[in-house]
């Protein structure tokens, strides 16, 4: 009786409703691009003010995440992920958003265990996967060409 | 000009993550730690260093950004400070991101409720 | 009064009434296609309470209260209260206890919690003489979803099969008074598993128990389909509802109109945008203590099959990659022709 590939976790499979995938799709591309478009805005801003592309990327980055911790507070962003999936979570913002969440949420359980741990919840992988992932590439390239 | 490909590069690389979550059923955390760990390699070999130059915030806000700025800041570190670059270099290019996200967020967290 | 064991697991009862019932529920349930049949509708989902969890247990609270007062009875009047939730460690049953004081029997099967409660109600009013027993269910959204999914303002995307946990609690008095609506007979259901393993789409995986817990309940009283005015399952949803039907279809036994769901129906999908629909402990125990209840009052029906489904997975489970076990109770009710 039990196990994955019965008949009817198959037939289940073949009924199951389709996600909307064309539209997902698009309010991706339109929010992911409107949101890049604003941190261009940023950007451009502090380059204005005597900075190189390179210089103003953090401070890009800062804003950005300002303003998706600030949404998420106000309860907006959850919103606009419900529709834009990827094109929300994907751009730094939505990084913001995956840190607030779960820290707003477990407040309740105490600054250190609730806030403190829960600011992690998400963000912690893709920060020990982004730090494993640019370790090896880096001593790849280090390796190879001797430079880096 | 490049607001323009700031638009079409950033959600470009949003409407590929959303397939990939559409597609392979993947949860939103696996697909962002995919595409943190696709930035760093397409960072490694040169390619997402052009894509930023050339779309700017269109390629930086993402992401993948996020892991490509971390093997730049290795990079730069490694030709200082050779070896020990390795460790230090990452988070020392993503420290403003990641100071700043830990600060936004105690700070949103202690002033909102979360709502239903 | 008495209990009678018919086949495997069946066990008809007589001598068992429905006293009162009580329906507390949030605002999207109160707005919903039921709008008007509950007892009470929240303006929110309690955001005046501390946390959700303490709003959750108010919505219990509400629904006990209103459940004695609909009665006449007072708290002393019930000899025990029978009851469970979705959190961890039943607490919402178990701390609303602190404030009541009566004997409890906390109990746990997921969205079945409340025909299981109310099956195990019957046995023991109508086979062990205990004379009133409360019996109640409760889910909150906010709670379930932090516990089994996401928190609540981190953005993610539905898909088309998950389900919406209910802000919603439901109580019942069953006595040995004589009332309008009787319980008749309780199948306690096992547990089934073919294999679903997506929390997204636990209706799918719940259709075969529902399936099982209606034949078994069908063979072990020598009934058919068409003996029932409603046969409601509890959360499977439009999926799993679907699902249900097309099983049947496969195993020899179509299902026709008499064939609903609670979590079908408590929203509305394309306005409330609550995707496969409702689910919860919460969710079948309002709808038959508010709409349910309502028809078999009103004489629309004269005898009614709830079959409450439950996902009995937790967080760790399906981390683990394990398949869902689910479980169905089926309890069958009547407005007996003396009180029609």
């Amino acid at each position: 009786m039990q196990g994955e590939k019965t008949p009817y976790w198959l037939m289940t499979q073949k009924m199951m409703p389709q996600r909307p995938i064309v539209k997902n799709a698009l309010w991706a591309f339109f929010v992911g691009g409107a949101i890049s478009t604003v941190g261009q805005g940023v950007l451009w801003f502090f380059m204005r003010h005597g900075m190189t592309a390179k210089e103003a990327s953090s401070p890009t980055a800062v804003v950005m995440i300002g303003l998706g911790a600030l949404f998420t507070g106000l309860g907006w962003y959850d919103r606009l992920v419900k529709r834009a999936g990827m094109g929300a979570s994907l751009p730094i913002t939505g990084f913001a958003n995956a840190m607030v969440a779960p820290a707003m949420e477990y407040k309740a359980e105490g600054l250190v265990m609730g806030i403190g741990a829960r600011l992690f919840t998400i963000a912690g992988p893709v920060l020990v996967y982004g730090m494993a992932a640019a370790f090896v590439v880096g001593a790849a390239r280090y390796l190879i060409t001797g430079v880096a | 000009m490049t607001f323009l490909w700031a638009f079409l590069v950033g959600g470009l690389l949003c409407l590929l993550a959303q397939l990939v979550m559409d597609f392979t059923r993947m949860t939103p955390g696996q697909v962002l730690v995919l595409f943190v760990v696709v930035g760093a390699l397409a960072g490694g070999v040169g390619l997402y260093g052009k894509l930023v130059q050339f779309a700017g915030a269109g390629a930086s806000v993402p992401l993948p950004g996020f892991g490509y700025t971390m093997v730049e800041g290795i990079g730069q570190a490694v030709r200082h400070k050779g070896a020990l670059g390795l460790l230090t270099g990452g988070l020392t290019a993503a420290s403003g991101g990641i100071k700043s996200a830990v600060l936004f967020g105690l700070l949103a967290s202690l002033i909102f409720k979360p709502k239903a | 009064m008495s209990v009678k064991q018919c086949g495997a697991a069946t066990y008809a009862v007589s001598g068992v009434y429905i006293q009162s019932t009580a329906s507390v529920v949030g605002p999207k349930e109160g707005h919903g296609p039921f709008r008007g049949q509950f007892d009470r509708v929240w303006e929110d989902e309690g955001s005046h309470a501390a946390s959700f969890e303490k709003a959750e247990q108010q919505l219990l609270a509400e629904a006990y209260a209103i459940a004695l007062q609909k009665g006449g009875l007072r708290w002393e009047d019930i000899q025990l209260v029978i009851g469970g939730d979705l959190l961890d460690q039943v607490i919402t049953t178990n701390f609303v206890a602190r404030s009541h004081g009566r004997p409890l029997a906390g109990i746990f099967a997921a969205c079945a919690t409340f025909t299981e409660g109310l099956g195990l109600g019957a046995l023991l009013v109508g086979g062990a003489d205990v004379g009133t027993v409360m019996v109640s269910a409760v889910s909150h959204h906010a709670t379930a979803e932090r516990q089994f999914r996401f928190p609540l303002e981190l953005g993610y995307q539905r898909t088309p099969t998950s389900a919406w946990t209910a802000t919603a609690a439901g109580a019942v008095v069953l006595s040995q008074a004589a009332a309008p609506l009787a319980v008749e007979s309780v199948t306690f259901g096992r547990v089934v598993d073919l294999g679903g393993k997506d929390p997204n789409d636990m209706g799918s995986a719940m259709a075969p128990a529902a399936y099982d817990t209606i034949m078994q309940h069908l063979k072990d009283m020598g009934q058919e389909l068409r003996d029932f005015d409603a046969i409601y399952t509890g959360d499977l949803g439009h999926f799993g509802l679907t699902m249900l039907k097309a099983y049947g279809e496969r195993q020899g036994t179509p299902f026709g109109a008499e064939l609903h769901d609670c979590g079908r129906e408590l929203y509305d999908r394309d306005r409330q945008d609550t995707h496969n629909g409702g689910s919860g402990p919460g969710c079948s125990a309002s709808v038959f203590s508010g709409p349910l209840t309502r028809k078999l009052m009103a004489g629309e029906w004269h005898r009614l099959l709830l079959v409450a489904t439950g996902a009995l997975y937790s967080p760790t489970t399906y981390q683990q990659g394990e398949t869902i076990p689910c479980i169905a109770h089926a309890i069958q009710i009547s407005r007996g022709r003396a009180h029609a």
